[in-house]
Order: structure tokens, then C-alpha cells, then sequence
């Protein structure tokens, strides 16, 4: 039984018992899945996953309280859901997680990069190794390595690390650490060049908040600093010293609560690269508190927390 | 109007460096992962190929603008006294916006109808759009996220172009829309485009062709008006949305604003700013009240905006170019031309027996 039939039973067999079960299904053309709501026996058919189900399913979950939801997730997926059980955002009883082994997905941005404009493919193919393409008639193949999301590269969680149901056998991690050689790299720039990366990239922001609001750990939602009109934080002036502003706060209210899903940087409709701006925040909180975000349902995020003496911050011997 | 014109692929900078000597230049380019409308300086990557990620709205319609500033003046005489002194601050600047597809630009006849309307006039708006020209790109291949066959365009639309240029093999056949797109056909870098002309009008009929047939939206007008208060159905085809700003930012038809008075002590402006019927904020009143309290109520907005409410004021025009920005970069891939297809299609749920 193959793993989408197997989820698809369990699926069906728990639905009555709850409001909606969210997964994916293809969406307006062939490389575009989207997010599914199931609600009724039927629309179960209509599950898919794969490497082109690339949103984080528990991105909906705060804004259905108080309702029985199903969530099928992929292993980050699940660290969200995790995360938010551990800030009590949730609540874990009502919700019940369908998991399965994710073999990664595909970052479109790098698929792009690899073929050219993804506005006509007709056809997509994805084998455990490859994407096969159909792209304005023609036949291209891409090595799936060449174009899988970085996080995928470096997945240590593959498998929901929390799930009610499982569907397939858990499959090996890509990593086992996370050594942020990606963050190193680019703090190894001078300060006026890492500046100037984050002046020219800011500079398409729209200011759409598309990064917010795909981001499942961003909670504050309809009373966010960045729109709030009373008091008025922030300027409405297209400036680009707005748009940094708004992604370091959204940055630090994420440290150590960030489960690196990288919906932010997928959801950018202008492609920035904002995701390097949270695991630069995150390595600092793993060096400090040895924390990693959404991997223990009964761990505190550090910046929630106060310890008079953190172990590795030697307040008292300097 | 005048005849039409050929440039040669290898001489298209060359027009650009002539065209930018005199007025500002607005062409795509690609910055990032993304393709966005950039001042040309010369020498710069242009990029054709590709449809623009962001449409050029913000150059007519840009995301901020002062509307006027202002100082307050403290009398001396008497210092309960304040006087209020404005500064206008209208400033266009001659702009031709280069290498658009035709529903970028066709984008601004729905503004046309509301900032230039019988009633009233927008005069910042009117500055602008007088002050801004298009040199429009027609469109050989749509995307799969493109339907602007639907509503009521064509991939070689020249509507609210100046300039239309159809790509050929080895450059393009430019041809003259208004008599301000004329005059910029000056430049001893064309060739006589007459005879090619004919082939460049089969091109973009081509393309059209290729498109398939067209949905009709007409009847999406007083259906979705039935739907105003099934909560239920928007709440259905909005499950997934995510509430961002994304598709409205990106349209080049949407249209609404924000104004606010940004204050540092005694000065001050007065911004006008995209707003965004996708964010709680769009209709929050200062009581606190919101009558677009969740997202199924604002995408209903949305939607019905386009299909219903504008097309009822302003002769069935539909208020969408049919470019698909807002489905390809839809975080989620909500589809617009999916949520109208299932209003028109929508049956009321039959009458009970038993509530006869």
C-alpha cells in the first residue's frame, strides 16, 4: 500500500470525528499544489502529497480554535504544531496529526532557477530522484537534489516528529546537525556589504506581509505592529528603513520559536531571501541555550522563559 | 496614425539610451529571484521574456505618496492660536513605462473610470497618468495563471498603451496607439515596419487563439450578489487564503487607499498609501467596530469588487486585466477565476419540505 493510500484510510476513518482535515491537492496547474481542506468523504480523493506540497499545513491552525482539526504534516510541519502546543497556542487535544516520511520539497524559486519561467509547464513527473517537466512542450529533467528546499538538504526531522496516525516507515534524516554554514558564510562579509545585501534586497519589498502571514509561529496576526494604526508604529511610507524594521522585529519575536518551515521566504511573492535573517537568530539561541525550536512538546523557548543563571551566559564571572 | 515601425533586437538599448536622455525610463528587470520596474540607466539588464513578478502600478499609482505636508505655526502673539500651513506636493515627472504586457497597462483604464471619473478627479492621480507613457510588449504565450481573455483583453491588447511592440524573430514591429506613443517613434534606429505588420497582427491573433475559449464572467455580476450573505460559500473558498496582502499589492487593477498624517513634532505629511482589503485593518472603524471582521468576509470583498460591484457602476466592465499575479504568487494559490466559476455555478441549497 502505497504511503498516499494509507493516509487516505486514516483520513477517512477519523474525519467524522472532526471538522476538517487539512493536506494538500493540486492546484491551478501542475506544479503548483495547494492547501485542501477536507470536509466531506469525498474530498479525500483529492489528497496529494509530495514534493510539491510545500506549505505548512499548521500555518491554519491558531485561526481555528475551538474547532476539531486534522493536520496532515510533513516532518517541519510537525515541529510547528509542536511549538505551538508548547506556547499553550493551541490546543493538542483538538487536534489530531496525520504524519508521514517526507522526502523533501521542491523550492520553485530554485527550479526557476534551473529551467527558466515556470508560467507554462503543463506536466510534472516527480520520481524519488527526479522532476520531470513538460515545460512550454518540451521535456526537461531535473535532478530533484538540484532544486529540494535548502531546509530539505539539511533535515534533521524527515519523519512528524508528533502525529497521531503515521502512514509508511520513518526514512533517515538527510543531517544530523545544522552546522548554519549558510549564516557563516555570510557573516563572514564586512558589515557594510551585509548591509547593503539587505538595503538592495528590501528595496522590492511590497510591504504585503505575505511572510507574516505564512509564518505558523506568527500569532499576534489582526494586531500585528506593523499595521496597528493606534499606536501607529510603524510609517506607511514605502521606505525601505520600514520594510528592514518590520523583518528584524518579525525576526526577534521569532528567535528560538522558529521551526525554520521557511514559509516566509517561500511565501515572498518578490523572493527575498528573509529566512537567513531567523537562522541567523537561531543559531545565536542554539550556541546560548542549546535549544532547537518545536522538537519537545514539553521544552520552553528560552526567551519565554527566566532562569536567574543561564548556563551559558556567565552573568556573575566576567 | 502612423506607419508601423521595425527595431532590430541589436539596436533596442541603443532606443532605450535615447528614450531615457529625455524622460525617466522605466524598465524590467531582474533583481533577485524576481523581475521588477527599475529607472533604466544605460547599459542595464532589461528583461523581456519573462512577465514582470510586480506589474508597473506603483509608477501612476505609487505604494506611498505625500499629498500635501504640512507645518504647524505657533501664533506669538497669542500661543493658544495654531496655524496650519500646507505645501503641495504634485511633482510628475515625464515617465515612459517600458516593456509592460498589456495588462499592466491596461490596468490603469479601471483606475481611469474612479480617479477620472465624471464626478470627481483625483488630481494626483491625473498628474501622473498624464505624465506617464507606455510602451506595451504584447504577449505571444500566456501563462498558465493568465485569463485576460475573460475579461474582456487580449494578449495583444493595445488598450492604454501608447506604444505596442510584438516581438518578431529578430526585433520588433513597434506601432503607434496614441499620438504621444507617435511622437516617440522619431529615433533613426527604426526601419520602415509596413510590411511586416501583418505578421506581427497574426502573431498576437495567434496567441489569442491559443488561449482557448473564454470564460464568461458576465453573469458573476449579479450572482455574486446573490452570494452577499452565504457566509457559508465564502467561507468555504476562502479556507485556504491566508490573508496577506499579496494579490491586491500585486494587481495591477486594485485601487483602494489608506491616507494617514505621519507627525514629527510641529511638521508633518500627509501619505497616501496602498490599502489592502485582504487585512483586518481595511474597514476597521475608529468605534472598533469591523464590518469585515474575518477573511471570508474580505476575500468576499475581494472577489465581489471585481466581478460584481465595479462592473455594476461602471457598464459590466469587470475590474481585472486577467494577468494572474494574484494566483502564481498567492502564497497558497487561491484562485480567483476558480472562486467566480463556483459562484456562477452555485445552486441555493434546495428548500426543505419541511420548512414550507
Amino acid at each position: 500500500m502505497t504511503i498516499l493510500t494509507q493516509l487516505k484510510e486514516q483520513i477517512a476513518a477519523q474525519l467524522p470525528k472532526l471538522d476538517m482535515v487539512i493536506g494538500w491537492e493540486r492546484g491551478y496547474d501542475a506544479l503548483h499544489a495547494t492547501p485542501l481542506f477536507i470536509r466531506a468523504a469525498e474530498d479525500v480523493e483529492r489528497l496529494q502529497i509530495g514534493p510539491l506540497a510545500v506549505h505548512n499545513t499548521a500555518t491554519y491552525l491558531t485561526g481555528l480554535k475551538n474547532k476539531k482539526v486534522g493536520l496532515v504534516v510533513k516532518g517541519c510541519d510537525s515541529r510547528a504544531v509542536i511549538q505551538l502546543q508548547q506556547e499553550g497556542l493551541i490546543n493538542r487535544e483538538n487536534v489530531v496529526v496525520f504524519g508521514f516520511p517526507c522526502d523533501g520539497v521542491v523550492d520553485l524559486t530554485k527550479l526557476r532557477r534551473e529551467v527558466g519561467d515556470l508560467g507554462r509547464v503543463t506536466e510534472v513527473d516527480a520520481s524519488p530522484t527526479e522532476l520531470r517537466l513538460n515545460l512550454d512542450g518540451q521535456e526537461r529533467n531535473v535532478a530533484l537534489a538540484d532544486v529540494l528546499a535548502d531546509k530539505c538538504t539539511r533535515c534533521r526531522f524527515p519523519n512528524a516528529l508528533v502525529h497521531d496516525h503515521f502512514a509508511g516507515t520513518p526514512r533517515e534524516a538527510h543531517a544530523v546537525d545544522d552546522d548554519y554554514a549558510d549564516v557563516l558564510a555570510f557573516e563572514s562579509q564586512p558589515l557594510e556589504a551585509r548591509f547593503e545585501h539587505w538595503q538592495q534586497e528590501m528595496s522590492r519589498c511590497i510591504r504585503c506581509y505575505a511572510c507574516r502571514n505564512a509564518c505558523p509561529m506568527c500569532v499576534c496576526r489582526d494586531h500585528c505592529v506593523a499595521q496597528s494604526r493606534d499606536p501607529h508604529w510603524m510609517t506607511q511610507d514605502d521606505a525601505v528603513r520600514e520594510k528592514w524594521l518590520f523583518q528584524v522585529i518579525h525576526a526577534m519575536h521569532l528567535a528560538g520559536r522558529c521551526v525554520e518551515c521557511g514559509e516566509c521566504q517561500r511565501a515572498c511573492p518578490v523572493d527575498i531571501p528573509i529566512l537567513a535573517l531567523k537562522r541567523k537568530l537561531n543559531k545565536e539561541i542554539k550556541e546560548v541555550f542549546n535549544h532547537d525550536a518545536g522538537v519537545d512538546p514539553n521544552a520552553i523557548p528560552p526567551l519565554l522563559s527566566f532562569q536567574v543563571e543561564e548556563e551559558n551566559i556567565n552573568e556573575r564571572g566576567w | 496614425m502612423a506607419e508601423a515601425k521595425f527595431i532590430a533586437n541589436d539596436k533596442l538599448t541603443a532606443w532605450l539610451d535615447e528614450l531615457s536622455a529625455t524622460m525617466r525610463v522605466l524598465a524590467p528587470a531582474r533583481q533577485g529571484d524576481a523581475v521588477v520596474f527599475v529607472p533604466y540607466v544605460a547599459g542595464q539588464n532589461v528583461e523581456l521574456g519573462q512577465e514582470a513578478t510586480a506589474p508597473p502600478k506603483s509608477t501612476v499609482f505609487p505604494a506611498s505618496e505625500d499629498l500635501l505636508r504640512y507645518d504647524y505655526r505657533k501664533n506669538p502673539e497669542n500661543l493658544g492660536q495654531v496655524d496650519v500651513e500646507l505645501f503641495p506636493t504634485i511633482t510628475p515627472e515625464p515617465t515612459l513605462v517600458f516593456g509592460s504586457r498589456p495588462c499592466g497597462a491596461r490596468g490603469f483604464l479601471i483606475f481611469d473610470r474612479v480617479y477620472d471619473g465624471a464626478k470627481y478627479k483625483d488630481p494626483y492621480y491625473l498628474a501622473r497618468r498624464e505624465a506617464t507613457l507606455f510602451a506595451t510588449i504584447a504577449c505571444l504565450k500566456a501563462e498558465n495563471a493568465c485569463f485576460c481573455h475573460s475579461v474582456g483583453s487580449a494578449p495583444g491588447d493595445a488598450a492604454g498603451s501608447d506604444l505596442l511592440l510584438t516581438p518578431m524573430d529578430d526585433g520588433y514591429v513597434v506601432e503607434a496607439v496614441s499620438k504621444k506613443g507617435e511622437a516617440l517613434l522619431g529615433s533613426s534606429l527604426f526601419t520602415a515596419g509596413k510590411k511586416k505588420a501583418g505578421q506581427a497582427k497574426k502573431l498576437r491573433e495567434q496567441a489569442l487563439k491559443d488561449m482557448g475559449e473564454p470564460q464568461d464572467f458576465g453573469p458573476a455580476k449579479d450572482k455574486l450578489l446573490a452570494l452577499f450573505d452565504d457566509m457559508g460559500f465564502w467561507e468555504d473558498v476562502s479556507a485556504k487564503c491566508i490573508s496577506c496582502g499579496a494579490c491586491t499589492y500585486l494587481c495591477p487593477t486594485c485601487y483602494c487607499f489608506n491616507i494617514t498624517d505621519e507627525n514629527a513634532g510641529l511638521t508633518g505629511r500627509r501619505v497616501r498609501s496602498w490599502d489592502n482589503c485582504m487585512s483586518f485593518q481595511f474597514t476597521l472603524e475608529a468605534s472598533g467596530h469591523n464590518p469585515r471582521p474575518t477573511k471570508a468576509h474580505r476575500l468576499k470583498n475581494r472577489v465581489g469588487h471585481k466581478f460584481s460591484y465595479y462592473p455594476a457602476l461602471h457598464e459590466g466592465i469587470i475590474a481585472c486585466c486577467g494577468c494572474g499575479r494574484c494566483i502564481k504568487s498567492c502564497p497558497v494559490s487561491v484562485d480567483i477565476r476558480e472562486i467566480v466559476t463556483k459562484a456562477m455555478a452555485h445552486q441555493p441549497p434546495a428548500v426543505e419540505e419541511a420548512a414550507k
